[in-house]
């Protein structure tokens, strides 16, 4: 596997958008950081330590034969990415471990919450179930390339304003969603809103918020 | 998950030709089942072929007006609006909406759709000891064990697990053909055949032969179908697997006879029901509540329940009224 200084990024570029969209989620992470060290928080928020599912797969595979590493283009957010990858490796996986674009979320990691949402040539899918090895030459936007600049996405800055999340770790999967099912034109009623949007869980329950938010992005977003 | 070896192609024959000399191999669509039951560790393929490139992804009417062909490679979410399938076979259109979440159409295919394994809990998590699916001989979990969302049909002594597929119950009623390409060529298995009962082999879900390919599903044209429905009664409003479905399509004459009928139920047996009990049933008689009511009763006659699952019984007769009295209801 490839070292991740063969690949371009810029390292605080999801930092400063996340901490525009939703500052108190860095606060949230850096808690997480410091209490990680505790085997009772490993139990409890496996999927927020970035590791975790790394080493799992390197054990795996020492135990058995090592995968081919594989050679990948991707366009990210605008920008091209070449990476070596393990094929076992999810295009989640490759976005938030390799590329540090930690704004899609890692929340079942099975496609039943929608945390992990990212548009795939501009249709939204769930990112935790396919192999970035699969995704040669397709374009991908996260969370990280809604914004225009400094200019939140409309869609972003209605979830701000009709507070559209509590604890916030479904919210890049919401508003990714969010922005393809209006584009799509599935958002032309509550009901059809509420189901086009079931495949983007929040346990704190938000939706009566998520559903103001996105009806009234409606009326911005560019289509 | 296990390491594999990963390959892609963009021909059909060249897929067939790879797969027929790695017999641990599997071909890889949208990934929506096979990554997850990797990621649990269900199935263990030792190499992937990439079949997201084949040239089979067109939605195309057949020649002469026999019907319309549906790539292998087609979503899901593009066949359910396409404006063939809403306006000739709105049951399938229905059945595939119904599934499933935004996300998870737009990534599902059509072959993976037909190539989806159970739900059943006992199968999905290897924590579980016994499971003939995955472990033949191990025994069944779900017999005496939590079965609410089991079968009532068709089932066996050593599996009583349900297909969990929507789109296959349409393509059921539609009696759909799927055309498979092989190391010996092409052929062609009528849907009702494609998916097969437990018995004492419930690890094999469909006929498929070794290294079959799935290359298309052909609709055959059926101008009644226009008037046809697909209710799914769930645990939740979306997202969520059938407890039962019921795809139908009824020919009505003037005076509200029926001249023919197209039934299959959901998430009652190890494979999509084809009711033909209850079609005969219906064949020649007036539509009316009672007459669904008594074809209900005819097919679900040999239902047999579990512990936890007893209920379907019920709720599919009242699933096939109130699906048919839609139907029958339509303009």
């Amino acid at each position: 596997m490839a070292s991740d200084s063969d690949v371009p990024f810029e390292s605080e570029a999801d930092g400063v958008s996340e901490l525009s969209i939703l500052g108190y989620l860095e606060t949230r992470r850096k808690f997480i950081k410091q209490v990680a060290g505790t085997s009772a928080a490993i139990a409890i928020v496996p999927n927020l330590l970035s590791a975790a599912s790394l080493d799992q797969a390197k054990t795996t595979s020492a135990a058995g034969a090592a995968s081919d590493s594989a050679k990948v283009n991707l366009k990210i957010n605008g920008k091209d990415y070449a990476l070596d990858v393990d094929p076992r490796v999810t295009l989640l996986d490759a976005l938030r471990e390799r590329l540090h674009l930690t704004g899609s979320k890692k929340g079942c990691d099975h496609g039943q919450c929608g945390a992990c949402t990212v548009l795939l040539n501009g249709r939204r899918i769930n990112s935790c179930l396919s192999l970035a090895v699969t995704h040669e030459g397709d374009e991908i936007t996260t969370i990280e390339g809604l914004a225009n600049g400094e200019e939140l996405h409309p869609m972003q800055a209605a979830f701000i304003e009709h507070d559209g999340f509590q604890c916030g770790y479904c919210t890049s999967g919401q508003i990714c969603s969010a922005v393809a099912c209006v584009k799509e034109g599935h958002a032309n009623s509550d009901d059809e809103i509420r189901e086009w949007m079931s495949g983007n869980i929040c346990r704190c329950g938000a939706y009566p918020n998520i559903l103001a938010a996105i009806k009234e992005a409606k009326t911005k977003v560019r289509t | 998950m296990n390491p594999f070896t990963y390959s892609r192609t963009n021909d059909a024959q060249q897929a067939v030709a790879e797969i027929s000399a790695k017999p641990q191999a599997k071909f890889l669509g949208g990934g929506t089942n096979l990554i997850d039951l990797m990621k649990m560790g269900v199935e263990t393929p030792d190499a992937l072929i990439d079949i997201n490139r084949l040239p089979l992804a067109q939605i195309e009417e057949l020649p002469g007006g026999k019907g319309v062909r549906i790539g292998a490679m087609v979503r899901n979410s593009e066949l359910a609006g396409h404006d063939l399938i809403k306006s000739r076979y709105p049951v399938l259109s229905e059945a595939l909406l119904s599934g499933a979440s935004p996300q998870l159409r737009n990534m599902a295919t059509v072959g993976g759709n037909l190539l989806q394994r159970t739900r059943c809990y006992y199968f999905y998590d290897p924590a579980f000891p016994a499971c003939n699916k995955r472990m033949p001989g191990s025994g069944c979990g779900a017999i005496d064990g939590y079965n609410r969302i089991h079968a009532i049909l068709g089932q066996s002594d050593h599996c009583i697990s349900t297909h969990p597929s929507d789109m296959c119950v349409a393509l059921s009623a539609l009696e759909a053909i799927v055309r498979v390409r092989g190391p010996n060529g092409e052929r062609e298995i009528p849907m009702t055949d494609f998916h097969r009962l437990p018995g004492d082999t419930p690890e094999r879900d469909t006929n498929l032969k070794p290294y079959e390919l799935i290359i298309a599903v052909d609709l055959p044209a059926m101008p009644f179908a226009t008037r046809s429905h697909y209710l799914k009664v769930r645990d939740r409003a979306s997202y969520a697997f059938a407890l039962v479905s019921v795809a139908a399509a009824l020919d009505l004459d003037s005076n509200k006879t029926i001249k023919a009928a197209r039934v299959a139920l959901g998430g009652v047996a190890h494979k999509p029901w084809r009711a033909e009990k209850l079609e005969n049933v219906l064949a020649g008689k007036k539509a009316d509540e009672n007459t669904f009511r008594a074809a209900a009763e005819a097919e679900l006659a040999a239902a047999k329940g579990y512990k936890y699952n007893s209920f379907k019984i019920e709720l599919a007769k009242r699933a096939i009224v109130r699906a048919l009295s839609t139907v029958a209801g339509m303009s």
